[in-house]
């Protein structure tokens, strides 16, 4: 089960780059479902019937993106200046190794050391614009060679295993992707009541672009979105909530920045949980947004956000538990299985 | 009209929570239109039939309100803001939540005032401890304010004529409109205070030849107040500009035509902030006319929003006489 996620995780697919990623997810999924697409935004949509009557029709979307970063200048002296794509921390970028373009070229993201810099400077974080990529090019002409303006950068993060959690990058949203994938990989045996069309979207992070499209195209009557969500549960004040916590099972939400969970699917789920026996949470703050957002306001679709908790998201490396990843695919599954019309 | 106002502004119903309110007002529009239904975001569509355009008019049901976000180890609830609520504005007032339970918000210490923000604040619901908070009222419960409406003079102050009054104005022109030419769909939606989200879905289902939203407008009539000038007791607002739509020229010459013809107070509305359903409307779709009927309201997003019955009186009266007119033929559409 962890083996699809090691492969998602360490594939690469920057906003508006998702190719590798996507190629990789359609060549897992094609054995399994009845169709597989692309549209020109490249998002990717598999479509899984059922012989049901009248079965209701349920959207499932998980993004493919990940955060990253964009080469966007180069200095005389071989030194690429960059901008990020999507919500990335520029506090934690320093001394982290990138890979840059197809052909995975490494670079380190380096800064003037601690010996040259004056006091004031130990004061503050490094902004982006003290930061640049180091290819170890000699001049302009090598750097931009091995890496023209353009070319998208993502961590170099391999996955890997410890004890009861794994480490990988991306997990914003290729533990989504994978849940997802799971979902179809359906036994010879096993049928959804519902038909499914599941889609992978792009450029969710850089402001739900993808999935701006999928409505009208779709026209379906539900939607879930599978994602990687912020967990909390490190250090913090008293009053403070930790969003979602690890172990704790998948994470509902009920709102946040973009929209309103449908109080009718979120007790359906819910529900199943408890008969099902499924340790299941809420997302316990309204920050961030999803590709529900845009989604649900076509017409008016009930969605729903399930999500698995991990910490440390749009980092070089998050962590999140095996049994919450389990969980959610146990729970989205059962819910779909059992999928109740909630109109 | 005022025991309606009454009725309407005290029922309970945050944005994603407008069950409530939604029974309420399809109870008082049912006498007065061909046909009602409710889409899946939970929009109340009230038709009156008719061969002419089909014009759109929101008002929505939805008011601010919190919703939990977790609960501490004492038993206070933490909460997070549903539209915009001002921090500040929460102290102190009592609250209803979405199962009946009732709360007063309260504060942690603070040297200043400007250090409060959502993390302060908390719902105290007498609960003993956490289990008990949790029995009572757990996460993801949407709450709303508390207060009744009362009379200043000849104003009314209460909370959510945000925009409860713009739903009393459209039922009450329901009531009153005998003949129109056209397809009239009143539509009370849901979820604009997060975004004007409940609009944008029904006016991508309805596809209107024009959109009217009725909503209330802030004033420059106070001390110290924005300059703006849009004053209580000074009639219907036409709306001008807001942060979400510019109207389009054809628009409100024609509301402020009909406004002059029939003799109806009005002034024009230029809003430095804040948007309405009309501007979703507006970009719904390949782009759909659209403009607003304001009322001019103090202390927006308070408990006690404050407004002019006589204001009242005339966007009612101005929302008959634009629905009497043949749209097609007043705006020129073909």
């Amino acid at each position: 089960m962890i083996h699809i996620l090691e492969k998602f995780s360490n594939a690469i697919g920057v906003s508006g780059n998702e190719d590798e990623i996507r190629a990789l997810i359609e060549e897992t999924i094609k054995d399994h479902v009845e169709s597989v697409s692309v549209d020109f935004m490249g998002n990717l949509y598999a479509v899984k019937p059922t012989k049901a009557k009248n079965a209701p029709h349920v959207l499932l979307v998980a993004h493919m993106d990940e955060v990253g970063l964009m080469v966007t200048g180069t200095e005389s002296n071989g030194l690429l200046r960059f901008s990020p794509v999507g919500g990335v921390d520029s506090r934690l970028l320093v001394s982290k190794r990138i890979l840059l373009g197809k052909e995975r070229v490494p670079g380190v993201i380096g800064a003037k050391p601690i010996h040259l810099q004056d006091r004031n400077e130990w004061k503050s974080p490094l902004p982006l614009s003290a930061l640049y990529i180091d290819i170890g090019a000699s001049d302009e002409k090598e750097a931009s060679a091995k890496v023209p303006l353009g070319t998208f950068g993502t961590f170099q993060t391999v996955f890997e295993s410890q004890r009861d959690v794994v480490l990988g990058k991306a997990f914003d949203d290729r533990a989504g992707c994978s849940l997802l994938t799971e979902l179809l990989m359906t036994e010879d045996d096993e049928e959804y009541p519902v038909h499914i069309t599941a889609v992978f979207t792009v450029q969710e992070e850089v402001g739900l672009r993808g999935a701006s499209i999928l409505a009208e195209r779709v026209r379906p009557d539900y939607c879930i979105a599978f994602e990687g969500t912020t967990a909390g549960d490190v250090p913090r004040g008293p009053s403070e909530s930790p969003s979602t916590e690890m172990r704790k099972g998948p994470a509902l939400s009920f709102m946040d920045r973009t929209a309103i969970g449908s109080d009718k699917l979120i007790d359906h789920f819910s529900q199943t949980a408890k008969i099902k026996n499924i340790p299941y949470q809420y997302k316990k703050t309204v920050s961030g947004g999803t590709d529900i957002g845009v989604i649900h306001m076509k017409g008016g679709i009930p969605s729903l956000v399930l999500s698995v908790p991990v910490r440390y998201i749009h980092a070089p490396k998050g962590i999140l538990a095996v049994e919450d990843y389990k969980n959610a695919i146990c729970l989205a599954k059962e819910a779909l299985m059992n999928f109740k019309e909630v109109l | 009209m005022k025991t309606l106002i009454k009725k309407v502004v005290e029922t309970f119903g945050p944005s994603g929570r407008e069950d409530s309110i939604r029974e309420i007002i399809k109870k008082e529009i049912e006498p007065f239109v061909d046909s009602l239904a409710v889409d899946t975001m939970g929009n109340l569509h009230a038709v009156k039939k008719g061969a002419g355009a089909r014009v759109m008019v929101a008002a929505h049901m939805d008011e601010i309100g919190f919703v939990v976000t977790h609960i501490d180890k004492m038993g206070f609830l933490r909460i997070s803001p549903v539209g915009g609520v001002a921090p500040v504005r929460c102290l102190y007032q009592r609250v209803l939540l979405d199962n009946g339970v009732k709360g007063v918000i309260g504060v942690e210490p603070v040297k200043n005032n400007n250090e409060i923000d959502f993390s302060k604040l908390y719902v105290d619901i007498g609960a003993k401890d956490e289990d008990e908070a949790r029995s009572l009222a757990g996460e993801g419960r949407f709450g709303a304010f508390l207060n009744e409406m009362t009379e200043l003079n000849d104003l009314i102050a209460a909370k959510s004529l945000d925009d409860r009054i713009g739903c009393v104005v459209a039922i009450e022109a329901a009531r009153r409109l005998k003949k129109s030419p056209n397809e009239i769909h009143f539509v009370f939606t849901v979820q604009e205070e997060v975004g004007l989200r409940g609009a944008r879905a029904a006016a991508f289902r309805i596809e209107p030849e024009l959109g009217i939203a009725l909503d209330v407008t802030g004033t420059g009539d106070t001390p110290e107040s924005a300059k703006m000038p849009m004053k209580l007791r000074n009639g219907v607002a036409i709306k001008i500009k807001d942060s979400s739509l510019l109207v389009p020229k054809k628009v409100k010459e024609f509301f402020m035509a009909v406004a002059e013809r029939n003799k109806i107070r009005h002034q024009p509305e230029i809003l430095t902030f804040g948007g309405t359903d009309a501007g979703a409307i507006n970009l719904s779709k390949s782009g759909i006319l659209a403009g607003c009927l304001s009322i001019p309201t103090r202390y927006i997003h308070s408990v006690s929003e404050t407004a002019s019955l006589s204001d009242i009186e005339e966007t009612v009266k101005l929302l008959v006489k634009i629905l009497e007119c043949d749209v097609k033929k007043e705006l020129a559409l073909e």
